[in-house]
């Protein structure tokens, strides 16, 4: 053996003796565009989680005394980059990553995860997936190694139209979206939904647009016009939503707009009046919601870091829960912590969230909610300093927005 | 027709601020030799400058003083940049450019942060210009198409009715002639830099807040600049004019479009085999990838471009 590389083993290896004495830590990995087109997204996103696990862990006691802790991983939103972060999480000796954007990089990491727990049974690894919401990762391709805290696109669906059912003035409906899993999901859940519920509701279109390339919708939106459609549904996120809206309030089109994602990072700084009583979007919670807790944390949050508006509440519902699995199972290792998280019945704010043991999917209460003028009652709070906020139209009930799942697990 | 008429005025627009925003690339072109990438950068620039200047003072002063700051950026990149990268030759400044692009888009996440800022239409354009078979049609657009008429007719103007104009074009050909006639040459092509990206910057403002102001806006543009100069010849203002109505055009009625690859072949009598899946693309999702196809076309059979006067 040279000297060098006996310096720089020795050098390795007390650093390695400090990493397990001075930093107790119980770390998760995140791994999520840093940088690129939907950086705003992922960075949002990270300060939500160091936030939730100061606040709500680190402060109440910790985790067995540990303090938990998120490092960023930049993904850049590909596939092939998040196994290479995955990779560069595990040689740093993470034992949890977490995941949000883009179902295409969770399909990735899943698989990668699932590899590497076969191939490393005394090291595995435990993903927990707070918004990348394909069916079937809790469906067909579902995994022991995967939690789901976010509701899918099938849920989502089942909650509109359910709330559609009943609006008889809805008579054409139009179906625009991104040209990705996500978008197609979206379309076909609608489509075979509104089928079997509203035989009478005729979809008079259906788009798919490139994400993030389309600058002007004015085109798409004289298409929606010209079909006659009172109602629109989309799945679309970010600036694709953002414009849509924008182009559609130019061209005075009065059609109703259904979304997932319209309550935050930015959207509802881009649409402003032009959304008003025209917009609504279902989540799993919204500033106006009644809580006891979460209110003051997301104002808070907001005062702290100007410019990023608190908006994933299953962020913090993520880190309670892992943290009590950890506490329950009085361990830190990832199948103990699996093993504490399934069939968890946890009180949120919003009431109860319960990880179904069958298929590892939260099931949570859901809100459909529209864009409303603030009034300081009703709508207390407005959404990113607009004016405007959102109002509660209805409640779905955790039970209510449960699904048959079409999981077989393989359990180690 | 109500659909045809609305998709026309539709696709004039975008083909208008299309024009806003490559008149200035094709100027830098024409007059320097010099492919700005950095381009949509300024206008970038121009959308951020103004929206800081709309927080303090509206809109109005904004629509002067962004453009002007632009131009100055743009002035100093060329003097103490550009200058020196030309010295190794066109490579040397297309990847300075290339670079700059970078350069401009982290200053932006550092001074204005990763999320959209809140830049609005002002009062007094917000609004209904008027309405045709039901359909609104925005003072906001009809503004911006007046100022990219306007910014036609007077950069025409300047360059051929002007004694700058016929300076700068001499400068072009000629430039130790004009040199030895007393006039300062690098000062010329600081000055067509500089108002090449005052241009970019004037687009800015007026695209900043008729879309959104973020960080990745350079970028979805970036290419599509480069499509219209191409396609319109490259250095020729009334080609990148004739170009940006052309693309305009197209995506807007593509979007139109809901036939399938399948139907377009089945048209001249082609039956494509069922259940591929190129054949059920529709014409609408290849909307957006329609310019880039009519590049490739157009770099094939006509290498100049529609307008262009060289044959590189």
């Amino acid at each position: 053996m040279t000297q060098s590389t006996f310096r720089s083993l020795a050098l390795a290896a007390s650093l390695a003796l400090m990493g397990g004495g001075a930093y107790a830590q119980v770390r998760i990995a995140y791994i999520d565009p840093l940088s690129g087109p939907f950086a705003n997204v992922g960075e949002a996103g990270l300060k939500g989680f160091k936030e939730a696990a100061e606040i709500l862990v680190n402060q109440k006691g910790g985790i067995m005394g540990q303090k938990l802790e998120f490092t960023g991983f930049d993904n850049k939103g590909s596939p092939q980059e998040t196994q290479i972060q995955l990779k560069a999480a595990i040689d740093q000796g993470f034992r949890f990553v977490t995941l949000g954007n883009g179902s295409g990089a969770a399909h990735s990491l899943i698989d990668a995860v699932n590899k590497w727990n076969a191939r490393n049974p005394d090291k595995t690894v435990l993903f927990f997936n707070y918004a990348a919401v394909d069916p079937t990762l809790t469906g067909e391709k579902c995994s022991f190694w995967h939690f789901r805290f976010d509701a899918n696109t099938e849920m989502k669906m089942e909650a509109i139209t359910n709330f559609m059912e009943n609006d008889k003035k809805i008579k054409k409906v139009f179906i625009i979206g991104q040209d990705y899993a996500h978008g197609h999901q979206v379309a076909k859940a609608a489509k075979e939904m509104l089928a079997k519920k509203r035989k009478d509701v005729k979809i008079v279109g259906e788009d798919l647009h490139p994400i993030g390339r389309v600058k002007d919708f004015a085109p798409y939106i004289a298409k929606i016009k010209a079909s006659g459609a009172d109602t629109v549904i989309t799945g679309n996120w970010g600036n694709d939503l953002s414009l849509l809206i924008k182009a559609a309030k130019d061209a005075g089109l009065k059609s109703r707009f259904y979304t997932y994602y319209a309550g935050g990072l930015g959207t509802p700084q881009a649409m402003g009046a032009a959304g008003e009583n025209q917009v609504l979007q279902l989540t799993e919670w919204h500033m106006n919601v009644p809580t006891k807790n979460t209110e003051k944390f997301a104002l808070d949050f907001n005062k702290k870091y100007p410019g990023v508006w608190f908006y994933y509440l299953r962020v913090n519902n993520m880190v309670q829960m892992v943290a009590q699995a950890m506490n329950t199972a009085k361990s830190t290792d990832p199948k103990a912590v699996a093993l504490a998280l399934e069939d968890m019945r946890f009180q949120v704010d919003t009431g109860e969230v319960w990880m179904r043991k069958s298929d590892h999917q939260a099931m949570q209460p859901l809100y459909i909610s529209i864009f409303s003028k603030a009034d300081g009652k009703t709508v207390k709070h407005d959404s990113e300093g607009t004016g405007y906020g959102w109002k509660t139209l209805a409640t779905i009930s955790q039970r209510d927005s449960q699904l048959p799942t079409a999981c077989i697990m393989e359990r180690p | 027709m109500e659909f045809v008429v609305i998709s026309l005025l539709n696709g004039i627009t975008y083909g208008l601020l299309l024009f806003m925003l490559s008149s200035g690339l094709t100027l830098i072109f024409s007059m320097m030799g010099i492919l700005n990438f950095a381009h949509a950068s300024f206008y970038m620039l121009g959308a951020y400058f103004a929206y800081q200047i709309s927080t303090w003072t509206g809109f109005w002063p904004g629509l002067i003083v962004a453009p002007l700051l632009v131009g100055a950026v743009g002035a100093l990149v060329e003097r103490y940049g550009l200058r020196r990268a030309h010295r190794y030759g066109h490579v040397a400044e297309l990847l300075f450019t290339f670079g700059l692009a970078f350069v401009v888009e982290e200053l932006v996440h550092l001074i204005w942060g990763k999320t959209s800022v809140d830049y609005k239409i002002p009062a007094e354009l917000d609004g209904t210009l008027f309405s045709l078979f039901d359909t609104d049609f925005p003072i906001y657009k009809g503004f911006m198409m007046l100022v990219s008429v306007g910014m036609l007719v007077a950069l025409y103007a300047l360059l051929t009715r002007t004694r700058i104009g016929l300076i700068i074009q001499a400068a072009l050909t000629k430039p130790d002639m004009v040199e030895a006639l007393g006039h300062n040459v690098p000062r010329i092509f600081m000055l067509v830099f500089g108002g090449g990206t005052a241009l970019a910057g004037l687009a800015g403002v007026i695209g900043g807040n008729a879309f959104i102001t973020e960080p990745g806006m350079a970028a979805a543009v970036g290419s599509i600049v480069f499509v219209i100069v191409v396609v319109g010849g490259l250095g020729s203002l009334g080609g990148a004019f004739i170009a940006s109505l052309l693309i305009g055009c197209i995506q807007t009625f593509s979007v139109a479009l809901s036939i399938s690859i399948t139907d377009v072949f089945a048209l001249v009598g082609i039956a494509l085999p069922e259940g591929s899946q190129v054949a059920r693309l529709t014409i609408t999702q290849l909307a957006p990838v329609l310019p880039y196809l009519l590049m490739v076309a157009i770099l094939i059979f006509r290498p100049r471009g529609l307008m262009g006067s060289r044959e590189s």
